[in-house]
């Protein structure tokens, strides 16, 4: 029997079910494998008898609730994909401003009177609703992360993610400090995993995959002073991807 | 008596969530919706108080198959409020990224979203089996504008190597050489693409509309020139607000549009429609092949339009890659001098125009943002083609109906995660 996966989006940009779209060729070997039996931005079958639930998008509506709720209860195994899935992402910024008053700019003079429609709630990462067995960081995810997690979950062995920074895959990348050229970077205190995809392209790094586990926070706090800068100018860069970290605490 | 109800409820093979609604008693129609439910996210809220670096960041994430676009249009909003000049350079790698998620764009859509409902399956997974040549063809076709766009943007969905000013890295000749030589040989792919498209049976429906897309009368517009209508001609970006008129209803949280007519199409077939004669020779012969001529006024045409427009792409790429390797890539630093002011940026997303409109303080702080999304102003259209299809159709049965109403949105190739991202705020 090929273990049945299922996709499920909720608020984001699809970004993460597009990812999996363009594994081109891994994907054609990837469904030799398994019955994908629900993935509505691609197919038309909605079948509701799956193994391995892939979500991606954050919880940022009442409905939203009681459907990622149903979805656990069937799910064997719970996959979050992307940055909005797995930390609100940029979603959360919306959070940095009372809701009221959010309502209130977008339906001021003459705006719908359909409130209704609109129950929104502050945006959250999935395990903030129910728990969550892997997570696949990333804004986008990477999508060879998601190949690597397929693989574990097919051969019954382990996953993990990096668990260092990523100034670790950036020094190994050969690239000049993004502190050097005068940015503020987020590498020193962000996992690892994407091989330093922005740095090494030229900008530096927001933080998309959140915070690696127990932080170097200190270090960064020292490159941060020696480049003049303070922790309100790094907070502000935070909160692009990871400000449900900060509201949450 | 007779009763018909069709209740669509998340249309699939599309971008977002949508909903169909068909209401019908003894062949007389009593209702008709097209259903917008999706999530709003309150982006103009979110790029409030950042400077113009993170909201070009920020805005690609509207949308995962268009962020190119995004980025595109954000960055050329604050380029315009702050008044960078830009080098040829940087507006020829700016073409070639926009040209790699127009082509990635269009081949996800009309292979994957589009085809299976001709080919009578549920997706193109099933194909992998019956039909290999031609999915492999198509996973071809989007790797190769995946790789485009990863060499040019850094990264296909997400870009960050385009900046407001330039370009944060460039490509290598060598990598360029080796994008031209596949492109040369994709161009037997999208034969191929138009023999097999050519043979499918595509409804035949009429319903006259207005069509909207930018025009450049240097070339067949993409990120450049002003707004065309094909009621009433051309007019300054800067005035959209007027093409535009978005409004709300009470079945959405993306906002409708409408400008001369009831409704107006924006897309392939809109920029088809309106720049037919700028198209490459081999787009033309494409075209024809296909049967489609302008002005067309069957919206089960857009796919083919794409296609179209997708030969197109890949010869202007081409001429691209060449212009860039003749005058040689070098080192330029963005010249940026942030400045209190507004700014538009218009370009053509996969699905049609897009504006993104900001309102900087004198540190490059935005203060204001609005954005118009192509499907928004699509959402109009498809609620009037079918209240025009459906009383046509109405005696057939609800198995009949309901596939051409999915195929009718479909067709569209929405983007409805995009269009429900942006309701009109006003920063106070």
């Amino acid at each position: 029997m090929k273990p049945k996966l299922a996709f499920f989006d909720f608020t984001g940009c699809e970004g993460c079910q597009l990812e999996v779209l363009n594994f081109e060729t891994e994907l054609v070997e990837l469904l030799q494998h398994v019955d994908i039996v629900n993935f509505r931005e691609a197919i038309s079958e909605k079948g509701q008898d799956y193994e391995i639930a892939f979500i991606d998008g954050a919880v940022t509506t009442e409905s939203e609730i009681p459907r990622i709720e149903k979805i656990r209860q069937q799910a064997k195994i719970l996959v979050a994909m992307g940055a909005c899935a797995c930390l609100g992402g940029v979603n959360c910024l919306k959070n940095f401003h009372p809701m009221e008053e959010n309502l209130k700019i977008v339906y001021g003079a003459n705006a719908c009177e359909y409130v209704w429609y609109y129950n929104t709630i502050p945006a959250r990462p999935v395990s903030a609703v129910v728990p969550v067995e892997y997570e696949l960081p990333g804004c986008p995810m990477n999508r060879y992360e998601f190949i690597k997690l397929a693989k574990a979950l097919l051969l019954g062995k382990k996953f993990e993610l990096p668990n260092y920074p990523v100034c670790v895959e950036c020094k190994q990348a050969g690239n000049v400090c993004a502190f050097d050229r005068g940015e503020i970077c987020l590498g020193p205190v962000t996992r690892a995993g994407c091989n330093a995809i922005c740095i090494t392209n030229g900008r530096r790094c927001w933080g998309c995959r959140g915070l690696v586990d127990d932080p170097n926070v200190n270090s960064e706090k020292e490159i941060l002073q020696k480049h003049g800068l303070t922790v309100a100018d790094i907070l502000g860069q935070f909160r692009l991807f990871d400000g449900y970290l900060e509201v949450s605490k | 008596m007779t009763q018909l109800n069709i209740n669509v409820h998340h249309v699939t093979r599309v971008e977002g969530h949508g909903n169909i609604i068909v209401n019908a008693k003894d062949g007389k129609l009593e209702e008709i919706r097209w259903e917008i439910p999706e999530s709003p996210r309150f982006f103009e809220a979110m790029m409030r108080g950042r400077n113009y670096e993170d909201v070009a960041i920020i805005a690609p994430r509207i949308c995962g198959i268009c962020s190119i676009a995004h980025a595109t249009a954000s960055i050329q909003a604050s380029e315009a409020a702050f008044g960078v000049q830009l080098s040829e350079q940087t507006m020829l790698l700016r073409k070639l990224l926009f040209n790699a998620e127009t082509l990635q764009s269009h081949v996800l859509h009309f292979y994957f979203l589009a085809a299976p409902d001709f080919l009578g399956v549920g997706s193109v997974f099933p194909l992998a089996s019956t039909h290999k040549e031609v999915v492999l063809r198509a996973l071809r076709l989007k790797k190769l504008a995946n790789d485009l766009a990863d060499l040019i943007g850094g990264r296909k969905t997400h870009p960050m190597a385009c900046t407001v000013g330039g370009f944060a890295k460039l490509p290598e000749v060598s990598q360029l050489k080796t994008m031209q030589q596949r492109l040369t040989e994709a161009m037997d792919d999208l034969k191929e693409t138009v023999k097999l498209f050519k043979g499918l049976n595509i409804p035949n429906f009429i319903r006259e509309t207005e069509y909207i897309a930018l025009n450049d009368p240097k070339e067949y517009a993409f990120i450049s020139g002003d707004i065309s209508s094909t009621d009433t001609g051309t007019t300054p970006i800067t005035n959209y607000l007027d093409m535009t008129n978005e409004f709300c209803v009470p079945q959405s949280t993306a906002k409708f549009s409408k400008h001369n007519r009831d409704s107006y199409m924006v897309g392939a077939l809109a920029r088809f429609n309106n720049n037919y004669s700028q198209l490459s020779s081999a787009a033309q012969e494409a075209s024809d092949e296909l049967g489609l001529k302008p002005i067309c006024h069957n919206p089960y045409m857009i796919s083919v339009a794409q296609i179209v427009e997708s030969v197109d792409t890949v010869e202007d790429s081409l001429k691209l890659i060449d212009q860039l390797i003749t005058r040689g890539l070098k080192e330029e630093k963005p010249d940026v001098k942030v400045k209190a002011g507004r700014g538009i940026g218009a370009v053509e997303a996969p699905r049609g125009i897009l504006f993104h409109d900001y309102t900087y303080n004198d540190k490059g702080i935005l203060m204001e943002a609005n954005c118009v999304i192509p499907t928004n102003q699509n959402h109009n259209n498809i609620q009037k083609d079918m209240e025009a299809l459906v009383p046509h159709i109405i005696n057939e049965t609800r198995e009949e109906i309901t596939p051409m109403l999915e195929m009718l949105v479909r067709a569209y190739d929405p983007c409805i995660s995009c269009s429900a991202h942006f309701l009109e705020v006003k920063f106070i």
